[in-house]
């Protein structure tokens, strides 16, 4: 086990890498003059010659990737925004928090939400409680998250003013960031469980549960369930993943100083450095947690657990064809 | 009825008639249909002009007059939902199927050749997808600005990778089927077994991959739009619509209302096809 | 009324019905069938002939979405089984009537230990404790020869020979009083086929098990059953004791079945399959369901056709039976 999480560490280097020259090279070509974004218009052209000399912007693509590259990953220098002068790695830390409880929100709702919902429409299949299941499956994914939003502050926060429109602070916060951007999980989940469980349920194992005289409980909670639940792993992964960078809209519209709402703010200032640092740093976090998946799979799944035990630590093995 | 008994047993006959049984896809479907023909008329039925600015009737409430009202300078939001709707659907059309193309190239290669060249496209695509998927749009959008065109552009790449990563596993899937087999026994070329065995089989998921990654497209552009980085107003595309009128929301609430009720119906009726072409597609994976 | 005692196992006019599309598939068409305490019965007939479901309407562990026990009853020891609750059936499943299956790569849960497969039933059956029933569960494993320190293992580690002998360990670690035995060897390899037989042979003999084996395989009906059932198209055909159906196969559909397997000692060229398929279940003939594939068909076989008994003393569901000893 040890030798497989050691040699997804060391594939996840190349990958790293690669985002970083990837994201350097679009922020290179970007139109604008960095020192003339951070001496704004007023700056002469004089000064705008020495700070683009003391910045090194006039030195190639080349010599410019490697300092970076070096600034990044020798010396764990993010470097410092064009903007506030602040430097990155305290931004990103100061406002990670504020993201990683958003992500974890909107993951355990699906989960908590989206999987009994799924489990409760595979075992009524075809009944009147699948269909309602499904129909609300189907809106959840169907519904655009920022405009779902939107509806939300009329009717909770502008309307009945039960909750606050935006801001961060107590609990009641978070209540209409986690409906809006919770729905799309919890479709997710629903679907995905629904249809693995409904797999499972069909699968010979539990017939043979049956005929072993296994209760109806437990043939679903100890039968089904840890079958037909490995797949709500990947879901529960994925949206946390994509909550880290990807929950931008909500973070924006309620105001809320995550990850998302600070990359917004750097594209629409120009601010380099800040989205190269913060693509970067994402990429790693997603990475991570795609890790983390596959080892919580290999936890549930013994059979993967053997694959994975099975593989040599450095061997250049057939990828897994999966899509 | 002998020909009509004959399409039905052609595989694409069946699909046909499967779908055509799925209530629901079909009533998807009517609605895209729809929606299209009002895209595609949307010059010649809007009762006003899209671009006209009329002080004096600004911020009306919805009426017979002004179906969906009109918003701050006055501008009939009916006209500018129907016109929108040719940039929308416009704009997630061509980027799922330029995505899908780019996809299918990058994916047969990876799959067809394999080794080295398999090698490189995919930890090409390793690198673009370790990038979470709203974070890559917003870093496009920095690079290449906005516009339509340039929106395009940017959700077209934001898609490939999937589709790639797609195309190439059921290839892989179907060349070591059997049947691929049981061809080169008989002595099939490799060109017709390609072209007869491994592309029609291969396209069901990119079918139905399609009108899913639509339906995710026309989200994502209208989310780009929505916090500025998209289309931008006055285009009359849906997400830029709504960014157009979010700071009236609280006063005039039809104006985010109608907008994103026409982004959901679209998405939804692209889901449920998606859905039911799926089932009618494969019908082992219907439950 | 007579004082005798109710059979071990008396199953009666039983009928199966699964939906499919709306449609109605006939699977199970009135069976009859008893069993003694100790004996063998084996169920023959082509895949698909609905021999399964029989097994499965007896456990009743039937699809409950798409299936239905449309008619009929099964009486373990006089008591009619489709009249017990949900909850009284659960008693039965597993300690009295237990059930091996057709594909031991699937029949088990991925998830699970075997050991824990096994003490599962165990535990269940038995008021004992934990350690209690996996020290049996160990038992069992070493009875069907695998080494009990296996215990902790998952099924992906075992062979399909040693799935199976699981599957087996879990069908008999509560000493039932009947097996059901569904194709139990037809998804192994043939040199283990012979040890698994063996192995249910010999621990059914250890605990006087009556057994329903079911099979297409003459070979094994021939080395283990005491009596025979023909099962065509839901229906039994011919049925009576071994020797009776192997000296004198009666019914053409049996006498087809016999002519599909080579025989040694004559110098034949060619194998005798019988010609066309098993009618569609959802439109079965009204009359004899093997009319249609019979070399003998008359008139009489298009309305219902009922047993006769054949000279020796076995029925027979055949309405030319002169014709057919032929």
């Amino acid at each position: 086990m040890a030798r497989y999480i050691l040699r997804r560490l060391f594939w996840m280097i190349p990958i790293i890498l690669g985002v970083s020259l990837l994201v350097f090279t679009l922020m290179y070509f970007c139109p604008g003059d960095p020192a003339r974004i951070i001496l704004g218009q007023g700056a002469t052209q004089a000064e705008i010659e020495s700070l683009r000399e003391t910045m090194g912007l006039n030195k190639g693509f080349f010599p410019r990737l490697g300092e970076f590259l070096v600034n990044t990953f020798i010396r764990f220098d993010l470097g410092s925004s064009y903007i506030s002068k602040a430097p990155i790695v305290t931004e990103i830390a100061a406002r990670l928090p504020q993201t990683l409880i958003i992500a974890t929100l909107f993951m355990l709702t699906g989960v908590i939400v989206g999987v009994p919902l799924g489990i409760a429409a595979a075992v009524k299949q075809d009944s009147i409680v699948d269909r309602i299941c499904m129909v609300i499956a189907m809106l959840g994914a169907s519904v655009p998250n920022f405009w779902l939003a939107l509806l939300l502050v009329l009717l909770f926060a502008v309307n009945l003013g039960w909750l606050p429109a935006m801001g961060m602070g107590g609990i009641e916060y978070y209540i209409l960031p986690t409906l809006a951007g919770a729905m799309g999980c919890i479709a997710v989940q629903a679907r995905q469980s629904r249809s693995s469980m409904l797999e499972v349920i069909r699968s010979d194992y539990v017939t043979t549960a049956r005929s072993k005289g296994v209760s109806m409980r437990n043939i679903i909670f100890k039968h089904e369930l840890p079958n037909a639940l490995i797949p709500v792993i990947t879901c529960a992964g994925n949206d946390f993943g994509n909550s880290l960078g990807g929950a931008l809209i909500i973070e924006q519209i309620f105001a809320i100083t995550g990850m998302g709402q600070y990359m917004v703010q750097a594209v629409f200032n120009r601010d380099y450095p800040v989205i190269q640092a913060s693509a970067i740093f994402l990429a790693i976090a997603f990475s991570l947690i795609m890790l983390v998946i596959d080892l919580l799979y290999a936890f549930v799944d013994p059979r993967i657990k053997a694959q994975y035990e099975g593989k040599p630590l450095f061997k250049r093995s057939g990828k897994k064809v999966t899509a | 009825m002998k020909s009509k008994g004959k399409f039905r047993n052609s595989m694409f006959g069946q699909v046909v008639y499967r779908l055509s049984r799925n209530r629901m896809a079909m009533f998807a479907l009517a609605i895209l249909l729809i929606e299209v023909i009002l895209a595609i008329i949307a010059p010649l039925i809007i009762p006003y002009d899209i671009a006209a600015i009329n002080v004096k009737e600004r911020y009306q409430e919805p009426s017979a007059q002004h179906l969906f009202g009109t918003d701050k300078m006055g501008r009939d939001l009916f006209s500018r939902l129907l016109y929108g709707g040719r940039y929308s659907l416009l704009i997630g059309f061509l980027s799922t199927l330029f995505g899908t193309l780019l996809g299918m190239l990058l994916g047969a290669v990876a799959g067809y050749f394999g080794g080295r060249a398999d090698n490189l496209i995919m930890r090409g695509l390793d690198i673009f997808q370790a990038i979470p998927g709203m974070l890559l749009m917003i870093v496009l959008a920095a690079v290449l600005g906005t516009g339509v065109e340039v929106t395009i552009i940017a959700l077209t790449i934001g898609c490939a990778a999937g589709n790639a990563r797609l195309f190439r596993a059921s290839i892989l899937n179907i060349r070591s089927m059997e049947y691929i087999e049981a061809s080169q026994s008989i002595n099939c070329s490799p060109a017709k077994i390609i072209l007869s065995h491994i592309v029609p089989n291969a396209m069901s998921p990119m079918i139905v991959s399609f009108t899913m990654g639509m339906a995710i497209n026309i989200v994502v552009c209208a989310a780009l739009s929505f916090i500025g980085l998209g289309v931008q107003p006055p285009t009359p595309e849906w997400g830029a619509l709504l960014s157009d009128s979010r700071a009236d929301m609280r006063m005039h609430p039809y104006l985010v209302i109608f907008p994103g009720l026409a982004i959901m119906i679209t998405v939804f009726a692209l889901n449920m096809f998606g859905d039911g072409l799926r089932d009618a597609m494969d019908p082992k994976l219907k439950n | 009324m007579e004082q005798k005692q109710a059979p071990f196992l008396e199953v009666k006019d039983l009928a199966v019905e699964y939906s499919s599309d709306g449609k109605a598939v006939h699977a199970v068409n009135g069976i009859s069938l008893t069993l003694e305490k100790g004996k063998t019965i084996g169920l023959v007939g082509e895949t698909g002939a609905g021999k399964t479901s029989i097994a499965k309407s007896i456990l009743q562990i039937l699809p409950d979405r798409s299936a239905r026990i449309t008619a009929g009853t099964v009486k373990l020891e006089g008591q009619n089984l489709l009249d017990l609750t949900e909850k009284d059936m659960r008693e039965i499943r597993g300690k009295r009537i237990s059930m091996i299956f057709q594909d031991p790569m699937t029949a088990l849960n991925p998830t699970m230990r075997v050991g824990q497969q096994i003490a599962e039933v165990v535990a269940l059956h038995n008021s004992c404790t934990k350690a209690e029933a996996e020290e049996r569960a160990k038992k069992m494993l070493e009875m069907v020869g695998i080494p009990r320190d296996r215990f902790r293992e998952y099924p992906h580690q075992f062979s399909g020979g040693m799935k199976q002998r699981v599957v087996i360990a879990i069908a008999l670690a509560c000493e039932p009083d009947l097996l059901l035995a569904d194709e139990p060897t037809t998804a192994l390899d043939v040199t283990i086929q012979a040890q698994v037989l063996k192995l249910i042979s010999d621990l059914k003999e250890k605990n006087n098990t009556s057994m329903i084996l079911i099979t297409h395989d003459l070979g094994v009906v021939a080395e283990t059953c005491d009596e025979v059932a023909i099962v065509y198209a839901g229906q039994i055909m011919e049925t009576g004791t071994r020797e009776q159906i192997f000296d004198h196969p009666t019914h053409p559909y049996t006498i087809g079945l016999f002519g599909a397997i080579p025989d040694m000692n004559e110098d034949e060229e060619w194998l005798h399959p019988i010609d066309g398929m098993l009618p569609d279940p959802t439109d079965l003939p009204p009359g004899c369901p093997f009319a249609p594939r019979c070399p003998y068909a008359t008139h009489k076989c298009e309305s219902a056709v009922d047993f006769t008994m054949t000279p020796d003393g076995h029925a027979c569901r055949c309405c030319n039976l002169e014709r057919a000893e032929g």
